[in-house]
Formats: structure tokens, sequence, C-alpha cells
């Protein structure tokens, strides 16, 4: 550098390099951890980080580490998390956890390296179409080609990123602006777009449309979802002061638990393909039903034709798009869940009062008797079921996060755990990325280090990411992955026995690894318990151990998951797990394929 | 329900297809158009018709009208996913305003002589397509129209030498006073 441009730097202090300028706007949106990963076009960076330490960088050991860390650490905090990676690669390993937070609307900040702006297009070395290729895998994405434009889309990142429906950005900046020196803002409004506007407030005449509905309602229920989540603690207590004032039953999607607590008198736990009995049942009967923050997806449908058929349906989102896309609704609400829902509350404490629902509490009693969760106890082999509800049991009334991979297991964790608090469960729901736990337990780690953080894993899933254990052991992160080993891709190997004849294609994983002497190797700790009996002191052990601990926990290899919704039907034709012999499943499951 | 196993729920929906002319107000910054494409490409979207073009350039404005077909519940999504896009202003459904009107340019090449050349050339008149080129063999006509008349008019041509054609797509604007 010449000595005149270095006096100038020090003239002005908002003249800098790129390089610069991202980990000052990064402090500036008060950023405090980022996950990534260094390489040759993101060098710069990497240099002003190594001179700073307003922001911490996590090292992974894969960017699809990085990015699911991102996400745990974004949904156990309600702040974005943001990822560094390089180009080319670095960018493409991206893909996979960009497009899990765009799936369940995750706010991430990435920022990927790219060749100098004069080799774009040339195949230069470790050159992709970033934003070519992330395109349809974030809510946003910028090229900045001048250095002086930097400042504003990293402003306008954050924002966009955050606000609305949240979501992932990507900012790719080619290595000459981020050594390009030019000038820095701090975030002002002039830098968000003026045609992004997303809208928050509910219109008042819906929201009336809405309370009167409630308010005549004999046969009610709410189905809530991750918005209310996203939207804030804020949003959870209106929903339950929601619930307290109007006397109605709620069910909640997979992105939503916690946000009504499972100890709750009107919670009819978890709905869709794999919940809960009595809550199926009332979203097929029901008269009203209020959907907030959830978005009818085919999950929780079930045949959508069959869906909900006596009902009128309030459906409150912040994205117009998620309305009306798979099932009509008579009340739409544009709007963030909390702020509709507070509305809603004052107008219905104003204007209506509780309806009497008794008779619809009194069916909804029936369908709990019939136990949908019930499962046969086993006093020689560890069901999987069982090892939940310990688990639950040994760290009840504790800061507990949980996340998951995506499986039977994860599924099991849905209906056992009993989850009290939002943002304390996460666990890849849209995209369903096998893989995502562990990693994700490292964010959550990394933003509450005092808190006990379980990724409740698969046996298969947990080896997709399974080299971020280096991190967890590097940033002394004591995660718990508590293995439900089955020895088998569970769920695949369940689709198999139900629609392809029982031939288990590959979902048989014949070379396991010893999962605690992997555990040492990693410098963490390893247990293995395959016995019912001992599986109490063992989760005790895990829990009072400091370091990351792999718990291998032998469970029942052929244990399904039920209930279950077989497809093509629709939510009072739910398979339950006590009729689930040979003849009900094949039964079930019949129109196509023959079964076996 | 006679259906395949799947971890899906396949089902067949029969509601009629509709054609709709959307105006779509965006800012023109590098990437837009490709956004706008690969929204459709990616859902599965039809796109009949695209023409995209600054229209106010100290604003950096640009107006995407795109003529596409889908069910009403999938022409609703397609504006709602439209709108959602961090650069998009607008988007207005003009055929659903009904008081929409729709243009577009052809040229159309014809090559022949005799009495298909005296045809040709009462049809574009008729027509009131221009020449805007002619040898002595071929014509080159300039038309202007709804898409259905450029359409009728280059059925005609094709038996009388149709040698080739070039559209610009529908462009379309509400009447009256008010702007979009
Ligand atoms: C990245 C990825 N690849 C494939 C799948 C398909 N898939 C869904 S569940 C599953 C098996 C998971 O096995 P495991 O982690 O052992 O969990 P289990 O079902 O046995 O509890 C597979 C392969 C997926 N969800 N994600
Ligand atoms: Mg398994």
């Amino acid at each position: 550098m010449s000595e005149s441009k270095s006096r100038d730097l020090r003239e002005d202090p908002n003249q800098m390099t790129g390089a610069a300028m991202i980990v000052r706007a990064l402090a500036d949106h008060g950023v405090k951890h980022v996950f990534g990963y260094p390489g040759g076009a993101v060098l710069p960076i990497y240099d002003e980080i190594f001179q700073q330490s307003e922001v911490e960088h996590i090292l992974v050991r894969h960017e699809q580490g990085a990015g699911h860390a991102a996400e745990g650490y974004a949904r156990s905090t309600g702040k974005p998390g943001v990822v560094l990676v390089t180009s080319g690669p670095g960018a493409t390993n991206m893909v996979t956890p960009l497009t899990d937070a765009l799936m369940d609307s995750i706010p991430l900040v990435c920022i990927t390296g790219q060749v100098p702006t004069h080799l774009i297009g040339n195949d230069a070395f470790q050159e992709c179409d970033t934003v070519g290729i992330t395109r349809p895998s974030t809510k946003h994405n910028w090229l900045v080609r001048n250095v002086n434009d930097l400042a504003k889309v990293l402003h306008e990142a954050f924002y966009v990123a955050t606000s609305g429906r949240p979501g992932p950005v990507v900012v790719d900046v080619p290595k000459d602006v981020q050594f390009a020196t030019g000038t820095y803002h701090p975030p002002r409004k002039s830098d968000v777009h003026v045609s992004y506007q997303p809208r928050v407030k509910g219109d008042a005449v819906q929201i009336r449309k809405a309370v009167s509905l409630l308010a005549s309602a004999k046969r009610p229920v709410i189905y809530s979802g991750g918005g209310v989540i996203n939207s804030g603690t804020d949003a959870s207590k209106l929903l339950r002061e929601l619930v307290d004032v109007t006397g109605f039953p709620i069910t909640s999607t997979l992105m939503g638990l916690g946000a009504y607590p499972a100890s709750g008198p009107n919670w009819l736990g978890m709905l869709g393909m794999h919940g809960t009995y009595e809550a199926n049942m009332a979203m097929h009967d029901c008269d009203v039903m209020l959907c907030v923050g959830a978005r009818f997806d085919d999950r929780i449908t079930g045949r959508t034709d069959a869906f909900s058929p006596g009902s009128k349906k309030i459906h409150i989102d912040i994205d117009p798009s998620s309305i009306n896309k798979n099932i009509r609704v008579d009340v739409p609400i544009i709007g963030d869940a909390g702020n509709v829902l507070g509305d809603i509350l004052q107008v219905f404490k104003a204007e209506a009062k509780k309806p009497d629902i008794k008779t619809w509490w009194q069916q909804i009693a029936t369908w709990k008797a019939r136990n949908s969760l019930a499962y046969k106890k086993n006093n020689d082999v560890i069901l999987p079921q069982f090892a939940i509800q310990r688990l639950f049991e040994a760290v009840r009334g504790r800061d507990a996060y949980i996340t998951t991979e995506v499986g039977q297991h994860q599924m099991w964790a849905a209906q056992f755990f009993g989850f009290e608090q939002p943002h304390h469960w996460m666990t890849s729901g849209g995209l369903g990325t096998m893989g995502y736990g562990l990693p994700a337990a490292i964010g959550v780690q990394v933003a509450h280090r005092d808190s006990l953080v379980i990724d409740i894993a698969g046996d298969a899933s947990v080896q997709m990411t399974m080299q971020e254990m280096s991190t967890a052991v590097q940033y002394e992160l004591p995660i718990k992955i508590f293995i439900l080993n089955n020895q088998y891709m569970g769920m695949v190997r369940q689709w198999q026995q139900l629609l392809h004849g029982n031939r288990l294609s590959h979902s048989y994983t014949e070379a396991m690894p010893d999962f605690v002497k992997l555990a040492q190797a990693y410098g963490g700790v390893g247990l293995q318990v395959t016995k019912p009996a001992d599986l109490d002191g063992a989760i005790k052990e895990m829990i009072s151990v400091k370091k990351p601990v792999l718990f291998d926990c032998r469970v029942a290899a052929l244990e399904n998951c039920f209930p279950m919704i077989p497809s093509g039907k629709a939510h009072n034709e739910m398979l339950l797990p006590a009729e689930a012999n040979d003849e009900a499943t094949a039964a079930a499951f019949a129109g196509g394929k023959a079964l076996v | 329900m006679n259906q395949p196993a799947s971890a899906y729920f396949l089902e067949e929906r029969h509601d009629p297809n509709e054609t709709h002319t959307l105006s779509v107000l965006v800012a023109n910054e590098p990437g837009v158009l490709a956004r706008v494409i690969g929204l459709f490409s990616g859902r599965g979207y039809n796109i009949e018709s695209l023409t995209v073009s600054e229209t106010e350039s100290q604003k950096h404005v640009s107006r995407i009208t795109i003529v596409t077909t889908g069910t009403p519940m999938v022409i609703q999504q397609i504006k709602h996913q439209l709108d959602r896009m961090i650069p998009v202003f607008h988007v207005v459904d003009m055929t659903l305003t009904g008081r929409s009107i729709e243009r577009e340019l052809a040229m159309v090449k014809v090559r022949g002589g005799g009495d298909n050349r005296v045809e040709a050339l009462r049809l574009a008149d008729a027509f009131r397509a221009r020449v805007i080129d002619a040898t002595t063999e071929s014509f080159v006509f300039e038309i202007t129209g709804n898409s259905q008349k450029i359409s009728q008019f280059i059925d005609l041509m094709r038996p009388l030498g149709l040698v080739e054609v070039s559209r610009t797509g529908v462009a379309a604007i509400g009447r009256g006073p008010e702007g979009m």
C-alpha cells in the first residue's frame, strides 16, 4: 500500500477495504459469532477477522456444517446466523443448508468469496456461478461488483434475511472487491429496496371476521406452526393467552412445537402424518380452524380433497403466497403472527366470550383415549420411544435444547419429548436434511454455553456430518449426540415394508462404526447402552460429562413409527399402533402395489 | 383411489386452465429476469409469452409482461410468488382488471410469385400489415395487433410461401387515465 493511501485510510474512518467493511458490518449488526471455513477467495476477510475481537469465528470441518450450525444458532436465539465460505466448492457445499433454511424460514446471512471480477465467467480456479446456483435456494442474493455498493448490500442483506418471512440470503463478494478501498456507512433505512415491504399488521376487517367465527365455533381447533416461533417469544405468549381466553384445543406442526407448552391442558400433540389421533381427528371434524404461521404442507394435510371438509378456515401468514396454495381458506389474514394474534385477542376480549365447547372436549377425550402413541413395553431391548421418554424425564426442568437428524428418531422425538418453550427445538422440517442435527447442536451450544444441548440422532443421519465432532471438541462445546441406533435407515425401511413389499433395498447399514471409539478418536466421550435397565444411569452420565458425547443407544432394530396417515388417505383414516398388524397395514396401503 | 404407493399424496386436480396476462414492475438490476424465469421453470409454471424492457430509465424500472396459463389457484400462486421477490414492485393481473389492451408486433417473411404474391399483398392490406422489405420474390410484413390476429395472419400466409416469423411477445397496458 502506498504511503498516501494509508494516510487517507487513517484520516477517514469510513474509508476501508471491502474485507474490512464486511467485518465492520457484522459488528454493526450485533453479530457475535460467524461459522465458516477459509479459502483463497475469502483470505482478505479472514485476515480482517484475525485482527479484531468483536466477532468470533467458529471453524467447522465442512461448509454444510457451518450452514446448519448457523441455523441452530438462529433458531435458538431469534437472531440471524452468519456464515462465511470461499468460492466454488465452499459455496456449493452451502447449497443444502441454504435450501434447508429457505424451507424452514430461518434467517441466515451467508457471505461467499468469488474469483476476481475480471475472471468471472472465465472458468477460473474455484469459480462457480454462486448467485445462479443459490438463486432458488435463497430469499435473495447479490453479487457485489463495486466496493462502494458493499455496505448497502450487506445492510440490506441483514434486513431481508430477518424481516417478513425470514430466510437465507447470500452476498457474493469477488476478491478484488474485498481488496479495494471504498466508503462504508452504518446501517440506514435507505439501504433497503423500496420494492420490498413485508406486511406486518393484519387487516382490521379480516380480524373482525376471524373473531366472529371463533366466537361462534362449536368444534374449534387452533393449528399453529413455525411462523409463531419465528415471530418471536411474544407471539408464543399471545398464542398461549388466546388458548386460555378461548378455551380452544391446540395442535401444532413439527416446526411449531414449544409455542404452546406440551404440559398445557389444551394441548393435543403434534398433527400430520405421524401426529396424534386426537390432533388429526380434531382437524378433520372441526367447524372452525385457526391456522397461524403454518402452511398446510403435504405432511400435514393428508389427502387435500378430504382435508377438514366441514370447517371454516382462518389463515394467518406473513407470506401471501402461503395462502390458498394447497387449501382454500375462508378468512386469510396477511401479517406477522404475533401482531395479528395480539389484534385478535384484543377484539375477542372486548367483544366475544368463551364459547361453550364442552361436548367438543368430550369428543376429543374419546379420541385421546385411543392412546395413539402407545407402544408395547419391553424389558430386554430398549424401545426408541422409551429411550426418548427416559431422556425427557432426565432433563425435565433443565434449560435443554433439542436438535434432531431426520428419520424415525425425529418423529419419536417430536412425539415423546415434551417441549415447554419456543426456540428450544431445532429440526429440519421442510427439507428433511439428514446431518442437520449435529452441526445445529454446535450452533445452539455456541449461543448457549451453559445449557444442555442434545441432538436426538439416527445412526445413519449422524454419519453425514460426523466430522463436526472435531469442531465441538475444538471449541469445548459439550453437545450430546443421543443416537437411537437401530442399525437401519429406519424411516426408509418402514416405507419399504409398507409400500415396497418388504424389499429392504440398501436401507441396512452393514458396516456400522464403533461410535464409542469414534467419540474417543475425536477427543470426546463415547457411551454405549444396550439394556433398558442401564439406560437411566447412562443418560445421567451423559448429562454430567462436560465434553461432547456420542451416546450409542442400541434400540430395537425393527420398531416402526406410528400412528401414521397412509398416503392418499385423510386425517380420519389413520393407522394406529394397536391396529398396525400386517393385514390392517396392507389394507391401509392397498390400492396400488400389492403388499406382502 | 387407485394410485401407486408413494410417500407423497398423489392426486389429480381437474380445475380448468385459464390464460392470464400479468404486468410486473421490477427494479432493473442484474439477474432480475433470471429470477422471474427461474420462478416459472422451478415451480413448473407455463410461460406463453414474455416481454421485458426498461420503461423508466431514471428510476431503473423495467416492465415485464407475462402471458401464462394455469388453474385459478396456480395463477394466484404465480402472482404471489412474483410479488414476494425482493426486486418486484408490483404485479397486476391485466386479465382480471378486464380493462387492458394487449398488443404484439410480428415481422413475417413470405416468398413466392404470381398469384400467391398478389394474394399475400391483398391479405396484408386487409390486416393492416405494412411492407417493410421487398424483393422481386419476397416481402417482409410488419403487423401489430392482439396475438390471435397475428396468429391468424401467419396461418393465412403459410400456403402463400411463409418463410419465417419473428414475434415480440405481448405488451399490455390498462385503459383509462390511471397507471398500474
Ligand atoms: C440427506 C438426505 N438423504 C436421504 C434422505 C432420505 N431419508 C430420510 S430418513 C432416512 C433414514 C434415516 O436413518 P437414521 O438416521 O438411522 O434414522 P432412523 O429412521 O433409523 O431413526 C433417509 C435415508 C434424507 N432425508 N436426507
Ligand atoms: Mg437408524
